[in-house]
């Protein structure tokens, strides 16, 4: 055996004054950094083990633990970072391709952070939502240009299907083998009461949440798990999942280890086996094959659904954009650079992509331009972190947003950024029995219909404070944002001006 | 320096006031619109006045009557000369002004009645119907000829504005030797504007016009919706978009002014839950399909047609605005003292709700 | 009556349960003084049974309507009350443990004193809900009224 390089990153603090010995932390880690030492009659922590998933921290009944990062380092400089250093260290030692989860955590400028929102003063009032009416009702879908009408002033139009959120927010796809049946029952029950959406993922549709089909969007992905005709007919509509924003022109990658029983069963696949998507869909090598599965899909399901096409941000998006609105497609999903991820390659993850900001400023842009953009809404994630983000993005132009990572916050994940483990201590990313208990659907749904009324009452507050009162006010209203520390070029590609002008 | 209309976008608060004589007879003289909104001088600080009156040009009503600001003489030849190519000329003059002390900087003043030439239209731009041809000249001499601004397109119309006071600007223009079955006046209270002749009000496009007190804060999401269908903001004011959210709505969409004052002061989703079922979804389809042409943030408008006028508040009543009606005349205001200004005895006086508009539509 | 009821689809294991109950009754307001500061610590009246297959469930008195614990008693030291909570008088209990014998759900237990130590539904502390109930991290422990069920 040879030397182990790697300094355990974290150190797990414990207040032996406080600690009472009841082993709730060696109970709850799946990581096994905790054990109780009988000779001594104390606690040990193996930390080379803990990933700083905060499960025991928050279940220790007498906080007697905190976890730091640990403060031993290396000889690093400027270039060579310690984490730059540990990443050859890892690869020196299995020669892999490094994997990751969840967004990058590099420090890329986050442009929400660099835009300021407007207030009413005097010319205008602002009102206040507690008072007055205020609405966050969008549809989703394509807007026909001319509504015909007969003699009797019957509409002869035929709509196109729309999908009708009460707010501007839905959870973004997260697959059932990716993430855990609990995971996924409290999405589907929230949405549900929130009148929201959630999203499959790739990885078909449990039996048992067939039932929650109104706010569900079925996802067909390129490894097509999962996909038969009462799976496209069951949801409110279908996302063909074209990229992904953390890992944009890669597949994925399901560990045949998360392939138990049900999720076997889910997916269509035997259990054990990996299941891996393909980096393109091999049926689409041009945006030519994007419209015949687009209506191959609706062909499926008698033009009743509409179709979204995700895509991940990348540099010729607006471009890429414009195709799928002529493609047939009734929604667009762009999934920016710092969205999530249950397992990506951590080079691609951290230097593939833009930032969802941008992407949406020049999507939207372009479509106008080509006056495009009422044959598609257009709906962005990756990293939507708070209200303000919301009101932000859908200012720009988004018709709605996916929030992934932040649901799963709210379910308990702390960001510890293990997923590709598989031993989720919150019962998350997980497919391990003992594991997935521990999200009870009854307090996860619970949590994020708290998450999302919460936002969408900051969202109504600031809508109000710029003499809003309805969200497709909001929508494009670019004149409401203004810029701080931001060059000529970056306000342009916003169309937006900078604070003071 | 500062930037005018077109440089940066302005708000400002209003005075409004409209007359219309039901049975259509043009009754109604220059003279007492500016009556009417000179008692609310208040509401306006100086830096725009104007007025619109429809049915005052009988000797022309077939020709299109363009009004045009010029900065200079180079814009007039060169306005001149685009429109002698693709127009009939029936008539040309000065629009008659009389000197006025506290009306300034006034720029030259034309009015044109005018024919499309067909055989050239056809040639040149096939499928474009006359109106969409007007449209487009009047985009056309605006945005690329430097120094000139057509500020009426209607027939049988005509706006008249300037920087000032509207009463001032009311016998700069001599409107008493005009005669409307319908009038509409502005008075502008610009928050910081040097003041420039074309950002005064009505707007107008064709023989739609618009005056408005408000500021709407749905502004850009609006004006980002109507310019994917060929329309240009050039000058980044309200009453603009208003303007051309209405031409689309009425004359691309076809709509009638009951279903575009739905639009764009639509009932909430409150009271859309309470209406009979095909009402609710005609009204859901329309508040899905023209989303972005939902106006919020105060306003109240009178938007001036052939044939009529409709007046209109926000959804939430954000502005003042009362009616009231005397033996076929229709009055409306911001304030009841400019209504009662003109007709002392006025009967019926109320105020509309918000987003209910006053649909006014004469006999002919 | 409401009682305690374990739903072992939740219940991960984790013994908090055991540790909030002991500390409600060890009459401490601080829980690290409680299991640290005294020789003996606080024993809960509910317990976590680990079976096979990751099933856990937490076992506590279930207050039955006609208690064998009670008939059973020889000095009168348990009683029901007025709202059915079976009692326990710890100055009559001679510590015969034949409650214990008699309980079919094997919910009793001994305390340091040798008297008997049983789930009271935290009447005589911190009222309201029962500690456990409050504390429980995954709401595997729920206070219902199930019209009897035990």
């Amino acid at each position: 055996m040879s030397i182990n390089f790697i300094y355990p990153e974290y150190e797990v603090v414990r207040n032996e004054k406080r600690c009472i010995k009841c082993r709730a932390c060696e109970r709850q880690c799946a990581n096994e950094v905790h054990s109780y030492d009988q000779e001594f009659d104390c606690m040990e922590a193996q930390e080379s083990q803990c990933v700083d998933c905060q499960r025991c921290v928050t279940l220790c009944p007498t906080n007697a633990l905190k976890i730091v990062k640990t403060n031993n380092r290396y000889r690093e400089n400027a270039n060579w970072q310690q984490q730059t250093m540990e990443e050859i260290f890892r690869q020196a030692d299995t020669g892999g391709v490094l994997l990751s989860s969840m967004g990058t955590p590099k420090d890329y400028p986050n442009y929400f952070d660099k835009i300021l929102i407007n207030a009413s003063q005097v010319t205008n009032p602002p009102i206040d939502p507690l008072r007055e009416p205020m609405e966050s009702k969008v549809f989703l879908g394509k807007k026909l240009n001319k509504l015909e009408f007969d003699e009797n002033d019957e509409l002869l139009s035929e709509i196109p299907p729309q999908i009708e959120l009460e707010m501007p927010i839905m959870f973004s796809a997260m697959s059932y083998g990716s993430i855990s049946e609990n995971a996924h029952k409290s999405l589907a029950r929230a949405a549900t009461e929130l009148g929201i959406c959630y999203n499959t993922g790739e990885g078909g549709l449990n039996q048992d949440l067939y039932q929650y089909g109104a706010n569900t969007i079925v996802q067909v992905a390129s490894g097509r798990f999962g996909v038969h005709r009462d799976y496209l007919n069951a949801g409110a509509a279908i996302e063909i999942k074209m990229g992904q924003g953390a890992k944009p022109g890669i597949g994925g990658h399901l560990p045949g280890k998360k392939i138990q029983e049900k999720v076997s069963r889910t997916r269509m696949i035997p259990v054990g086996v990996d299941a891996i998507s393909p980096a393109p869909h091999h049926d689409i090598y041009s945006i030519e094959d994007l419209r015949q599965l687009i209506f191959s899909l609706k062909e499926a399901t008698n033009y009743k659904k509409p179709v979204i096409v995700k895509i991940a941000a990348v540099h010729n998006v607006a471009a890429i954009a414009s195709g799928i609105a002529r493609s047939g497609a009734d929604i667009i999903s762009i999934d920016g650079f710092r969205g999530g991820t249950g397992a990506a390659p951590t080079r691609i993850r951290d230097n593939v992509g833009i930032p969802i900001e941008l992407a949406l400023a020049a999507v939207d842009q372009r479509l106008r331009d080509e006056k495009i953009r009422n044959d598609v809404s257009i709906v962005v994630g990756g990293s939507i972190r708070n209200s303000a983000d919301v009101v932000k993005a859908i200012a720009l132009g988004a018709d709605a947003v996916y929030i992934g990572t932040a649901a799963l916050l709210a379910l308990g994940c702390h960001l510890c950024r293990t997923c590709h483990t598989g031993k989720c201590n919150w019962g998350i990313a997980t497919q391990r029995e003992d594991l997935v208990k521990r999200l009870n659907p009854d307090i996860g749904s619970r949590r994020l219909v708290n998450l999302v009324s919460a936002w969408n009452h900051e969202i109504m507050e600031m809508m109000g404070g710029m003499g809003i009162n309805s969200i497709e006010a909001l929508k494009g209203n670019r004149l409401m944002l203004r810029g701080i520390g931001m060059s000529a070029k970056e306000l342009e590609i916003f169309g937006i001006a900078h604070a003071g002008e | 320096m500062l930037k005018k209309e077109g440089e940066i976008r302005i708000p400002s608060g209003c005075a409004i006031s409209g007359i219309i004589n039901k049975t259509g007879e043009c009754s109604i003289n220059g003279s007492s619109i500016v009556k009417s909104i000179a008692h609310m001088h208040d509401r306006s600080n100086g830096l725009g006045g104007g007025f619109a009156g429809y049915g005052i040009y009988p000797e022309y009503a077939d020709q299109y009557a363009f009004h045009v600001f010029y900065e200079d003489m180079t814009a007039r030849e060169e306005t001149e000369r685009y429109l002698d190519r693709y127009f009939e000329m029936v008539n040309l003059s000065r629009i008659p002004t009389r000197k006025h002390p506290r009306i300034k900087d006034e720029p030259q003043i034309w009015r044109y009645f005018v024919n499309p030439i067909f055989t050239l239209l056809q040639e040149e731009q096939e499928e474009i119907d006359e109106k969409q041809f007007i449209v487009e000249t009047v985009f056309h001499i605006n945005t690329f000829i430097k120094g000139a601004y057509i500020f009426s397109s209607g027939k049988n119309m005509g706006v008249f504005k300037a920087v000032g006071f509207p009463e001032d600007v009311g016998e700069f223009y001599r409107l008493e030797e005009y005669d409307a079955y319908s009038w509409t006046a502005h008075g502008r209270y610009p928050t910081n504007t040097p003041g420039w002749w074309g950002g005064a009000h009505p707007f107008a496009l064709l023989d739609y016009s618009i005056v408005h007190n408000g500021e709407i804060s749905s502004y850009d999401a609006n004006r980002r919706f109507i310019e994917m269908f060929d329309y240009k903001c050039n000058l980044q004011t309200d009453t603009e978009v208003i303007t051309y959210i209405i031409d689309y709505l009425n004359r691309k969409q076809g709509l009638n002014y009951e279903n575009i004052a739905k639009i764009i002061a639509a009932p909430f989703w409150e009271e859309i839950k309470r209406m009979p079922e095909a009402e609710a979804k005609r009204i859901t389809l329309f508040r899905n399909t023209f989303a972005s042409l939902l106006i919020t943030g105060p306003f109240s408008i009178i938007l001036g047609f052939n044939g009529g006028f409709m007046a209109l508040n926000d959804r939430l009543k954000l502005r003042s605005m009362v009616t009231g009606e005397k033996d076929n005349i229709v009055y409306i205001a911001s304030e009841e003292c400019a209504i009662r200004a003109i007709c002392p005895d006025i009967e019926n006086i109320w105020a509309p709700q918000g987003g209910e508009p006053i649909i006014v539509r004469v006999n002919r | 009556m409401k009682r305690v009821y374990v739903n072992e689809e939740w219940c991960l294991g984790c013994h908090l349960c055991e540790i909030q109950c002991a500390f409600a009754n060890s009459g401490e307001t601080d829980m690290v003084k409680a299991f640290n500061n005294s020789e003996k610590k606080p024993i809960s009246r509910i317990t976590v049974e680990d079976g096979a297959d990751d099933i856990h469930f937490a076992v506590s008195c279930r207050h039955c309507d006609t208690p064998w614990c009670v008939k059973g008693c020889i000095t009168g030291a348990l009683t029901v009350n007025d709202n059915g909570v079976v009692q326990i008088d710890e100055t009559r209990c001679v510590g015969c443990r034949t409650c214990i014998l008699m309980c079919p759900y094997g919910c009793l237990t001994v305390g340091h004193n040798k008297t008997l130590l049983k789930c009271e539904l935290c009447v005589e502390n911190a009222g309201g809900e029962p500690s456990c109930v409050q504390r429980c991290p995954n709401n595997a422990i729920v206070f219902e009224d199930r019209d009897g069920v035990l």
